[in-house]
């Protein structure tokens, strides 16, 4: 008999309804049986909101543009080229960089849940774990970008990528004109963590 | 579209609300449920089909009421009690919490930078050889279900089925869900991304050069 979630049993609605109290007390419960440690919820959490997140993604990027070579890795075996700059792990183990061109434009999304790559980008931001975004997106592109306030040009066509699998994939903008010779810093300044997404395009802050 | 998470498509959603990238969660609870599901995981009694399953699992109700971190809270009880961590009485907080057996296998501090790091790969050996070159042209099922279990858990959506598409890239043999969520065993087979016209999908697609590529495994697949 396959191992299976019965689906008509829905165990969460014995702990608390409120949220907040739902999570306190789980948390407390397997504390208590030895099974978690708050010191290593709080690492994980420090790790996500301090060390991890899309300026990993923006380095890539900036160093994409700079670097032919390093471009060229990217293409040929990414997941290797971006462990070799530390950029591994949970969620990333599997990478594909995808880049923009006057031709056609990148999008990103997970349909079925909200697979991102986190060793790049972080935490992925609500709208993309939403169900507009998840729904709209694959259908309907560009009236998605429209609520970003980003309009692409009538001839450029638009890829999104579904991540189904354990591939992650991350999307280098088109490089702004008028920035030959910047450092890689000033232009990392140039990549939002949307336009890694796809939903903006590199630029200066606004 | 045989669960509610297999959204792909659908109409009526209405705006998406862009947010500042400063914005990593957005309330104390949030990074408590996330970095919990992540420790849990490290008990070692599920794999992340398991998991994913565990919240497709949800009420559609449920799934449709509750905010993001909720669903993983859900999906993280629901794993809790299925795999014998925790009984419903536990939950419930009608026992008194001795220590578990399990809790040797519990992630301390200092192991969570290399558990992060060293992530979860996908990819395994395979005797499954590949039958679809880049180029070629391939057909998707036409019922976008699990083959193996009914109302079992699969990653090609609904919008997608019985759709003809062409073979981008190869991916290399990774491990199927379909099988591995349901403790059948990894069976890994190739996996490839696959594009296909916006026309293919829609009957009103916004740019006629659109696309949308999917990753889709083998068993997915029949050549067209």
């Amino acid at each position: 008999m396959p191992h299976d979630i019965p689906d008509h049993d829905h165990p969460h609605a014995l702990l608390p309804p409120e949220p907040a109290l739902r999570v306190k007390a789980l948390e407390t419960i397997l504390t208590r049986k030895g099974l978690v440690d708050p010191a290593a919820l709080d690492e994980i959490i420090d790790t996500y909101e301090n060390k991890i997140g899309p300026r990993n993604g923006a380095h890539v990027v900036a160093k994409a543009w700079r670097e032919p070579d390093f471009a060229q890795s990217l293409r040929d075996d990414a997941t290797a080229a971006l462990s070799d700059l530390g950029y591994f792990g949970r969620q990333g183990e599997h990478m594909v960089v995808v880049e923009n061109t006057p031709d056609t434009h990148n999008l990103v999304v997970c349909t079925l849940c909200s697979c991102y790559p986190w060793p790049l980008l972080g935490i992925p931001p609500g709208w993309y774990k939403s169900d507009a975004y998840r729904a709209r997106v694959v259908r309907e592109p560009r009236r998605v970008l429209a609520d970003f306030g980003l309009s692409l040009p009538e001839d450029t066509a638009v890829r999104v990528w579904d991540s189904t699998a354990e591939v992650r994939y991350l999307v280098v903008p088109m490089r702004p004109d008028g920035t030959d010779g910047w450092s890689e810093e000033a232009l990392m300044d140039l990549v939002s963590r949307d336009s890694m997404i796809g939903t903006a395009v590199a630029g200066p802050p606004s | 579209m045989s669960r509610v998470h297999d959204m792909g498509g659908r109409f009526g959603d209405g705006a998406v609300i862009p947010e500042a990238e400063d914005v990593i969660f957005h309330a104390d609870w949030h990074p408590r449920a996330l970095a919990l599901t992540l420790a849990a995981g490290s008990l070692g009694k599920w794999n992340i089909d398991v998991s994913r399953h565990a919240r497709e699992c949800l009420a559609p109700k449920d799934y449709t009421a509750f905010s993001y971190y909720e669903k993983w809270m859900g999906g993280l009880a629901a794993l809790l009690v299925d795999t014998g961590v925790l009984t419903p009485d536990d939950l419930a907080g009608k026992t008194d919490g001795e220590i578990s057996d399990l809790a040797v296998k519990k992630l301390t501090a200092d192991q969570v930078a290399g558990v992060l790091a060293r992530g979860g790969p996908a990819d395994r050996d395979s005797a499954v050889p590949p039958n679809f070159a880049v180029g070629d042209s391939v057909i998707t099922r036409r019922i976008a279900e699990n083959i193996l279990v009914n109302g079992g858990h699969t990653r090609l959506p609904s919008y997608a089925a019985g759709a003809r598409g062409r073979v981008l890239m190869y991916h290399g043999t990774h491990v199927l869900p379909d099988s591995n969520a349901h403790g059948l065993g990894e069976a890994p087979e190739p996996l490839y991304a696959v594009v296909f016209p916006a026309a293919e999908l829609w009957q009103h697609p916004e740019h006629p050069r659109d696309e949308v590529v999917l990753d889709l495994w083998q068993s997915y697949l029949a050549p067209a």
